[in-house]
């Protein structure tokens, strides 16, 4: 028993929950469209790569929660949230496939045929963009005591259109067959798959992994949430409470470029109009599922993580029940308000209240009904 | 008779871990003023705050006036509503709003729909008028001092109160002259009828102002007694339930700087533009310093332009003859430490775990890619809560959840864990029991006996003539003295403060 209630009190006890009751309606969709639970566990393995509803929600899930791991560290240490992530995508995707196809794209019909600069510099550009996009929020809230959200707005607004121009208005194309590894699966020459899961899960729990590692192997994890509760007597311990938001906000942009190169090779181009489109939203979202304040302070990385999958995952049931691109947004926004109704901490005292009155009147409607 | 205001009975509170009150009657008549006394943790506040409605408790009855249905408050407006007010220790109001806002915020006079500005400022001007503070009810509250402040809140509460005022630790940021406008305004009060309870540390006051006290201990009832029954040094022993020589001496004289002496720390006509002007300060290893001086002196200035929290404009600083950039960061590596004066403002990671809150700073010092062993956290958070008796549930408590008191040990032990050359404490003992006040004030001087410099400032000359071996004294924000050995007394300290304006006193 004491073991139970210490289970309901761990702070990603609700998170895991949510993922499993959404997990549970995918289960009941797939029941009710095919008649058992099966297709919906179903892993087969075709042409070397793993296939099957649960793989994809892991893997669509990628570009989520890298975002959702650089989006806490935001939230923890300035108690804001970085609303240029999706842009900021879009402008590294676009960035990278401009200098992957340095002064030939136009030539050749917005299509990259071969890699001018090296492959990696493409990546390692796209990365750099996204940390300095990061570096210019990071500098207007910690600097110049801006807003989060109002700072962040500048590149919201300002990030995909420079990311048009960079594309030249166009859908860019790569037609290199390496670009497409990362978004999807690695390939030998011949199109066969080297690697049965999807390369995006591999970069997405590389992320989580080698940021957990930092924040549990030095004090910044400490530090920034620190500066997130008591900006004041952080400085008084000698912390530089401007350079620890300064580096969150470069390391949610590196987040958001390393996203973006995960959009645009699953599509092997970038769509500057479209690519992480609404998604700073769905980033947003993940952390506070994953029962982090979006006042700032404490966090738990691994409930921001559960938060990002349980939003694919809800994705992929509304997409599995027809329901179209367009009237998404309205079912995810009751799933959501359920999803955090459940997870308010003022939600138990308000219930057992009701089950009071509910006794009350069960009690009163016996005694008017018992042997009088 | 007439029936008593409030019967609390049998109050039961239970905290994790902890009982904060465990069957505890109180008792307030009208027209008195009753003393709430005890030490840190031992359920003042709590008990307040089941009467308000902030807590809720378990077990026992409310009872108001003169009926016999128990009553609960689910929420301090709603104890307002039942005519029960409450000042808190720390202030709880909108910095940013202006004087007349903050009194009506919640409860705005309104015509229809529309707030009537007009009348809430001619209200407002008239509330602190009735106070006796004369200020501007259009300015920002943060204007003010925390005093001002402090008296605003008291306004509102007043204005709000028909029967029940609360007022815990309302003194404890104010000066002479506005405890003596507060206590002449709770009076009146009682003079009206209303029921005051009072918690404070300050005994005099209590013995000032107080009709009954009623003592807790441990959050247990240590008993109710008449004020006339009950002489100080049996108050004291009901709160520590032990006979206590607190004015026991335990000043040590600092080993006397020589003029070979490197002082620790050395300021040289350093100021602050618009804050404090231009002092020189030496102090010398193992001495504790005192600075004297009345609320918003230029005390607690000194302290920080010498810690690097505020950037001073003119002057220079030394550490051990080394000259030193200004900065908190640079201040922690040369071996100083800065414990603030608002402990909720700037000293408490509330969210964090005492050990975390503990090894912050040395942390910091170590740097945040040499993260300390947790087991070597464990063992510094854990030495320092032994060592400052901090009565936690565990090291992993988040501080939050602590007793005022212990918050400040918390914060005390912070430092202590950085192993500091130079100690600065700016108001250690504000709000904290006898018993933990005579602890630090004694620690003070351990430390300086072990070759520490300390810089102790507190509004209470006694205890600086206590722990100090040399005091400075600040007046209007500039350093006017400085005395020691022979030349230190109450009156010798009290006539630096009061300088050329004895007309005034």
């Amino acid at each position: 028993m004491t073991r139970l209630r210490a289970l309901t009190r761990h702070r990603l006890f609700f998170p895991l929950v949510c993922l499993l009751l959404v997990l549970l309606l995918n289960v009941v969709v797939t029941v009710a469209t095919t008649g058992s639970p099966g297709p919906f566990f179903q892993i087969s393995l075709t042409n070397g790569a793993l296939n099957g509803p649960l793989v994809t929600i892991l893997n669509r899930s990628s570009e989520l929660v890298i975002l959702a791991v650089g989006m806490t560290i935001v939230v923890s240490c300035s108690a804001g949230t970085d609303i240029s992530v999706g842009a900021v995508m879009a402008l590294s995707g676009a960035v990278s496939i401009w200098l992957l196809g340095f002064g030939e794209l136009k030539d050749n019909g917005y299509h990259v045929e071969s890699y001018v600069v090296p492959y990696a510099v493409g990546l390692l550009a796209a990365v750099a963009v996204g940390a300095l996009c990061g570096a210019w929020n990071g500098f207007l809230v910690s600097k110049l005591k801006i807003q989060p959200m109002v700072a962040t707005l500048v590149l919201y607004t300002g990030g995909r259109g420079i990311a048009k121009v960079v594309a030249d208005g166009q859908i860019d194309k790569v037609d290199v067959a390496s670009y497409k590894w990362l978004g999807n699966f690695i390939q030998d020459a011949d199109g066969h798959n080297l690697m049965p899961i999807p390369t995006a899960i591999f970069i997405a729990a590389a992320v989580v992994a080698v940021t957990a590692v930092v924040l549990r192997r030095t004090a910044l994890g400490m530090n920034i949430q620190a500066v997130g509760i008591n900006n004041k007597a952080s400085r008084l311990v000698g912390l530089r409470s401007n350079r620890i938001v300064l580096v969150a906000y470069i390391f949610c942009g590196a987040c958001a470029a390393i996203a973006g190169i995960i959009a645009t090779s699953r599509i092997g181009g970038i769509d500057a109009n479209n690519c992480g489109k609404m998604l700073e939203l769905d980033a947003i979202l993940a952390v506070a599922l994953g029962g982090n304040s979006l006042a700032g302070g404490k966090f738990s990385l691994s409930g921001s993580v559960i938060g990002a999958v349980t939003i694919q995952a809800l994705t992929t049931v509304l997409y599995s029940i027809n329901v179209s691109a367009d009237q998404l947004p309205l079912f995810k926004a009751i799933a959501v308000i359920v999803i955090v109704v459940l997870q308010s901490p003022d939600l138990k005292p308000l219930l057992q209240r009701a089950g009071g009155v509910f006794r009350r009147l069960a009690l009163s409607a016996k005694r008017a009904g018992g042997p009088a | 008779m007439p029936d008593p205001l409030i019967r609390m009975r049998g109050i039961t509170k239970r905290f994790p871990g902890v009982i904060a009150l465990d069957g505890v009657d109180f008792t307030l008549q009208p027209g008195e003023v009753h003393a709430l006394m005890g030490e840190n943790g031992a359920g003042k506040s709590t008990l307040v705050k089941v009467l308000t409605g902030a807590e809720a408790f378990e077990e026992g009855k409310i009872f108001l006036g003169g009926s016999d249905t128990p009553i609960v408050n689910h929420s301090p407006q709603e104890a307002q509503t039942r005519g029960i007010s409450t000042v808190y220790q720390e202030v709880n109001l909108c910095p940013n709003l202006s004087v007349a806002e903050n009194l009506f915020v919640g409860r705005q006079p309104r015509r229809l729909a529309f707030v009537r500005w007009g009348e809430i400022r001619r209200r407002a001007r008239s509330i602190m008028a009735d106070i006796g503070v004369g200020i501007d009810v259009e300015k920002p509250l943060e204007s003010y001092s925390i005093a001002v402040q402090q008296m605003v809140a008291i306004g509102r509460a007043i204005d709000m109160a028909a029967q029940v005022l609360i007022l815990d630790e309302p003194t404890s940021s104010l000066n002479e002259s506005e405890v003596r406008t507060l206590f002449e305004l709770v009076r009146r009060l009682k003079g009206q009828g209303l029921g005051i309870v009072f918690i404070t540390h300050f005994l005099e006051q209590v013995y000032e102002v107080c009709d009954r006290i009623t003592v807790l201990r441990n959050g247990r009832l240590a008993g109710e007694y008449a004020i006339e029954t009950l002489p100080r040094k049996d108050l004291v022993a009901a709160m520590l339930g032990r006979a206590f020589d607190d004015l026991a001496e335990i000043r040590v004289a600092g080993a006397a700087p020589t003029a070979t002496t490197v002082p620790t720390v050395s300021a040289r006509g350093l100021g602050v533009h618009g804050g404090v002007k231009p002092f020189d300060l030496n102090i010398y290893p193992g001495e504790v310093y005192g600075l004297a001086g009345l609320l918003g002196s230029g005390r607690t200035e000194v302290a920080r332009a010498v810690y690097g929290a505020d950037s001073h404009d003119t002057g220079t600083l030394a550490v051990k003859g080394k000259p030193i950039a200004c900065s908190p960061r640079d201040s922690l590596k040369a071996g100083l430490a800065f414990c603030p004066e608002s402990r909720k403002d700037e000293g408490c990671v509330a969210e964090l775990t005492v050990r975390e809150n503990i090894v912050l700073a040395e942390q910091t010092k170590r740097g945040a890619f040499r993260l300390i062993p947790r087991d070597e956290q464990e063992a510094i958070a854990g030495k320092y809560a032994d060592l400052l008796q901090i009565k936690t549930a565990s090291l992993e408590t988040p501080i939050k959840q602590l007793s005022g008191g212990n918050q400040q040990k918390v914060i005390l032990a912070r430092w202590l864990a950085t192993q500091p050359d130079f100690l600065i404490l700016d108001e250690p003992t504000r709000g904290i029991d006898i018993g933990t006040k005579t602890e630090i004030q004694k620690l003070c001087v351990q430390l300086a006996a072990a070759g520490m410099s300390v810089l102790f400032i507190s509004s209470e000359i006694d205890e600086m003539l206590r722990t100090c071996g040399r005091i400075g004294v600040m007046r209007d924000l500039a350093k006017v003295g400085e005395l020691s050995g022979d030349e230190l007394s109450s009156s010798a300290v009290m006539a630096q403060i009061a300088g050329g304006r004895h007309d005034e006193a």
